[in-house]
């Protein structure tokens, strides 16, 4: 097979047109090859990726899905290339020339039919409170955006009412969205489809406006993202982890259950961390539980490891072996921990996957930061579940 | 009536791109008094000069305006044409019309505007002008050096050869600077000691070179010719007058303090000198790291002294030195790496620091020379990663120059003294000095592996306890490296020393944004700075190898030189002075001059301007009430009508 190739500048420019402009920076030192946490397990090369995109060769389609956004590349990359939008610019040209992979495909088709990537009905999506919780009104203080995840996935639901009880024992003002909402749209972006996010993005950004929202609370690391660096709007957007570390601070909630020695690991969801710099509120949260003993892995905070969901990972399907959840798992068992605590719907989905595949979920439970200190109030999680299964909805494919 | 020539220049089309220069001379003619009116190519050029020189006597002109560059670049360069050709010098008017239009504007028309504006003010403000006589002050023939590395010997032994006298100051208690650090130099690999210590030596022994060791400048007063300089000895509590050098002290010793030559790998004594060939030969005590001085008792090096030249009441002292001109060559620190956690440096004992290397090959080093780990064990792999932190937009931007060559150097002596592998992680090779490209060719020859792509990070071995992983992609093959090593050596980022700061602070010094100092222009006055008569030499202006360093440090010493080698220098005469007939003495003037220029006549109850201080910036003038200072060449008819003329578009 011949090797000859010839540059082709226009699909270059066409990358540049749609937000890859950081492109023409990369001298292809390898940092970020050397960095991605992918390139020890498959072969994607970053690297690779940006320089056929800097020529407009061929080769971009072999490359195009294999990053999950992580960020690490981008915060050690030496010539500040923001990798993520090269990314992002390279899906969009070729996913809008009918490019898009199988597994993506449902994703995006239910988004665009239904507002939620889940393919859960539209008007279905506060079943999950069951009228026990408040739909937010003008006269509230704070916004509880439920992610689409926590809204239809059985496991999530889980962290969607551990939210809603922390809120209410805080004494806050609250409430939930109508189901007029949809996702966020952090995912779909970085999957390429930019006019279908913009569809999303101006649909949430109606609710706000005409329902005079201000403070936003999340429990995705995603939306938290999404909202802060992609609406372009100033909105008081936190996440619950950081709101919980400062009812602890302020005094307004005490953890009091003993969990006698419990062993717990944290890891960083890429969003909530290098996206967002929220490295201390989980921990501060983890560590004022009574009896948790909290261990670190070792890569921890700035330099943690990805467990695969973002950028679509969590719609594509992986090979055995080449999955970082697994991974993950593997490296908090290490640490002797039986509860790997996180505090994102999406590294929630992926780690119990992997505990159920890699036959450890036994062993080690995955759990928000939420729940455990909800549970640490008292509240028992398997009653607040108790009449949920009639939501069973499956998520994944497999 | 004054007879004006305006003189357009097209600087090539650094300026004829964007104005219509034909179309600006015409519009020249035009103008009143203006008789006569040209554009061409290069006016700075010899038939530029010779066209303006022939003008001004075939028309008898007696204002000259040149539309050209910046007056930074050639104002001198036209004022010698008029003067030649019998005019006064004061009388030509620069207008700048390419930093400030040509470079700034892609659009032709708004260009071509602009400049007839600036050139209609000029006109009318060339009409007001006066002719100034200059005025001359002594100049004080002596230099001061400030660092003692290769840079500032270089520039004081060969000042102090052309008969001038040089004070050389040191920070440190002995000159060298880091080139005393080395073992070999690339990319002859001639020994380090060899070239340098002869020099060290030189400048110990040359009568005209005042040696001025552990020694900082603290103040500085007065302008080009006249500096005042005040340097703080620190105190040594050794009586180096009395200390013949027998090193007794050094030997007793019991106290411990970090060895700053080795770069912190051993100990040394509290009362030390920094290392065998340390100039002078001297010791002096560490406060932080003498027993007496923590706890109250010890003396040991007293007792042994037979000079009694221990003085532990010492104090620090300050003299005032008077010179004409300064040379600063301050150097450089390699970035700390700590941070960069990806790396491990301080965390694995095996990852080091390029300093701590040179150390290691070096015969006096803390291994006389023999390249072992901190363990004592000879390393079996050895990983160099170039980059650490240049070339970087989360740390320092620029390219570190030397750091491709001087690892190049250390792979061939990791080869020349141990039997281990050694790997480049290199993102460019930079091997553009001359016999560089040889050299590199060479270290290809002697078997060091190449591997193309930044070092992204060190981990534990998890297999073989106290190894290293280096992780990084061969960017040539795509293939993920995680290459199992004993040593790793970062190739850190040189950066300006951490006091450069206040440096530059007392010699009024512009840095650029790392702290690396300006220099007047980048390319022909690379040694100058903005201050007068202070220049800039070596690695603190910018990275560079020790050749260039020594190139700038020559350099240097021949710039002071054109200043102290005259009794007497010429004073710009554009400077400000006070009517004391209208001098209310409110001394604003006082609080806004930036150069200590006025000051109060108490006798006379007026204030009063040192003309040698004065840059004629203006200000004082600006904020007098009274109207009693008047700035020469800019008074306010002049400047008043260069803005009507500027208002007219």
């Amino acid at each position: 097979m011949s090797q000859t190739v010839i540059p082709y500048l226009e699909m270059s420019q066409a990358i540049v047109d749609a937000g890859g402009e950081a492109l023409k920076k990369c001298y292809q030192c390898g940092t970020c090859t050397g960095t991605c946490p992918w390139t020890p397990i498959t072969h994607f090369n970053i690297r690779k990726l940006i320089r056929f995109g800097q020529l407009g060769i061929d080769g971009i389609e072999e490359y195009m899905w294999g990053c999950s956004t992580c960020k690490f590349c981008v915060d050690r990359c030496p010539r500040g290339v923001e990798i993520i939008d090269v990314v992002t610019a390279i899906r969009n040209v070729y996913s809008g020339g009918g490019m898009l992979p199988q597994s993506l495909r449902a994703f995006v088709g239910s988004l665009s039919a239904r507002g939620n990537p889940w393919s859960g009905d539209q008007d279905k999506r506060n079943d999950w409170a069951k009228d026990k919780y408040p739909v937010y009104t003008k006269d509230m203080d704070y916004l509880f955006f439920t992610c689409c995840t926590v809204c239809y996935d059985p496991r999530n639901i889980k962290l969607a009412k551990a939210a809603a009880e922390v809120l209410n024992l805080a004494g806050l003002s609250w409430g939930i969205p109508s189901v007029d909402v949809n996702c966020c749209g952090e995912s779909v972006r970085k999957v390429g489809d930019l006019e279908l996010f913009e569809r999303l993005k101006q649909n949430n950004l109606n609710y706000f406006k005409t329902n005079n929202v201000d403070k936003i609370v999340v429990v995705s690391p995603h939306c938290l993202a999404a909202f802060k660096k992609e609406y372009g709007e100033d909105y008081d957007v936190m996440h619950l982890s950081q709101l919980i570390a400062r009812l602890i601070k302020e005094g307004k909630l005490t953890p009091k259950k003993d969990f006698g020695g419990l062993k717990v690991t944290y890891h960083d969801p890429c969003y909530l961390g290098r996206h967002s710099g929220v490295y201390d509120a989980p921990r501060d949260v983890l560590k004022a539980i009574p009896g948790i003993d909290f261990v670190e892995m070792g890569r921890n905070r700035e330099q943690s490891m990805c467990c695969g969901g973002g950028g679509g990972g969590l719609w594509m399907e992986k090979l055995k072996g080449e999955r970082l959840s697994d991974l993950r798992i593997e490296e908090a068992m290490a640490t002797g921990a039986t509860v790997l605590a996180t505090s994102c719907p999406y590294c929630i989905t992926m780690f119990e996957d992997s505990s159920r595949t890699l036959n450890v979920d036994e062993q080690i439970k995955i759990k928000d930061v939420t729940e455990l200190f909800l549970e640490s109030l008292g509240v028992n999680m398997d009653e607040l579940m108790a009449g949920a299964s009639d939501l069973n909805f499956t998520c994944k494919a497999d | 009536m004054s007879r004006i020539g305006v003189f357009v220049c097209h600087c090539g089309l650094n300026i004829a791109k964007t104005i219509r220069v034909s179309e600006l001379a015409q519009f020249a003619s035009t103008l009143p008094d203006v008789v006569v009116a040209k554009d061409y190519k290069f006016m700075c050029s010899t038939p530029g000069q010779e066209m303006i020189a022939g003008d001004i006597k075939e028309h008898k002109l007696d204002r000259i305006i040149v539309a050209a560059c910046s007056p930074l670049m050639h104002e001198q360069t036209f004022r010698k044409v008029v003067e030649n050709a019998g005019l006064n010098k004061y009388l030509v008017t620069i207008v700048n019309i390419r930093e400030q239009v040509s470079w700034v504007t892609h659009d032709i028309e708004e260009g071509t505007s602009k400049a007839k504006a600036l050139l209609n003010g000029a006109v009318y403000r060339a009409r007001l002008l006066a002719p100034l006589t200059s005025r001359f002050i002594d100049v004080s023939p002596d230099v001061m050096v400030i660092g003692g590395g290769i840079a500032g010997i270089q520039a004081a032994l060969e000042l102090a050869n052309t008969g001038k006298k040089v004070y050389l100051v040191e920070k440190n208690s002995t000159i060298g600077g880091h080139m005393a650090q080395f073992d070999k130099t690339f990319p002859t690999l001639d020994c380090s000691a060899c070239i340098l210590t002869p020099k060290m030596d030189a400048v110990l022994q040359h009568k005209n070179i005042t040696l001025m060791t552990y020694c900082e400048v603290t103040e500085v007063k007065g302008y080009v010719g006249n500096f005042d300089i005040t340097v703080k000895q620190k105190a040594r509590y050794v009586d180096h007058d009395k200390c013949n050098a027998c090193l007794a002290c050094t030997e007793k010793c019991p106290g411990k303090g970090v060895s700053e030559w080795d770069e912190g790998l051993v100990k040394r004594k509290a009362i030390y000198i920094p290392f065998p060939q340390a100039v002078p030969q001297k010791p002096v005590i560490d406060r932080d790291a003498c027993t007496f001085f923590i706890k109250g008792k010890c003396r040991l090096c007293e007792k042994v002294c037979e000079q009694k030249a221990i003085d532990f009441e010492q104090q620090d002292t300050f003299s005032t030195v008077k010179v004409g001109a300064v040379i600063v060559a301050t150097g450089y620190d390699l970035m700390n790496t700590k941070p960069l956690v990806q790396y491990g440096y301080g965390k694995y004992p095996g990852v080091y620091s390029a300093l701590e290397v040179e150390r290691l090959f070096n015969s006096a080093g803390p291994t006389s020379g023999k390249v072992t780990l901190r363990d004592g064990k000879e390393p079996q792999a050895i990983a160099i990663l170039h980059c650490i932190g240049s070339r970087d937009k989360n740390n320092y931007e620029h390219c570190s120059r030397v750091c491709c060559m001087y690892s190049l150097k250390f792979a061939h002596l990791f080869k020349e003294k141990t039997s281990a592998d050694v790997y480049q992680f290199y993102i460019d090779m930079r091997a553009p000095g001359k016999g560089y490209e040889e050299f590199y060719n060479r270290i290809i020859e002697e078997d060091v592996k190449f591997i193309r792509g930044k070092g992204a990070r060190v981990a534990e071995s998890a297999d073989e306890p106290g190894r290293m992983i280096v992780e990084a992609e061969d960017t040539l093959t795509g293939k993920f490296i995680k290459l199992p090593v004993d040593m790793v050596v970062l190739s850190p980022a040189m950066i300006p020393r951490s006091d450069s700061k206040d440096i530059a602070r007392l010699f009024n010094l512009s840095t650029d944004k790392y702290g690396f100092f300006m220099e007047r222009h980048p390319k022909l006055a690379p040694l100058s700075t903005m201050s007068e008569g202070i220049f800039i030499a070596g690695v603190c202006q910018s990275p560079k190898d020790i050749p260039d360093t020594v190139a700038q440090a020559n350099g240097a010493a021949a710039e002071a030189l054109t200043i102290v080698v005259k009794d007497k220098m010429e004073l710009e005469a554009t400077t400000a002075m006070v009517n004391p007939a209208s001098c209310c003495a409110c001394q604003n003037c006082i609080r806004v001059c930036p150069y200590g220029a006025p000051f109060f006549n108490e006798q006379k109850g007026v204030s009063e301007i040192n003309e040698a201080l004065c840059k004629g910036c203006g200000l004082c003038a600006s904020v007098c009430p009274a109207s009693a200072i008047i700035a020469r060449h800019f008074t306010n008819d002049q400047v008043l009508a260069e803005i009507e003329g500027l208002m007219e578009f």
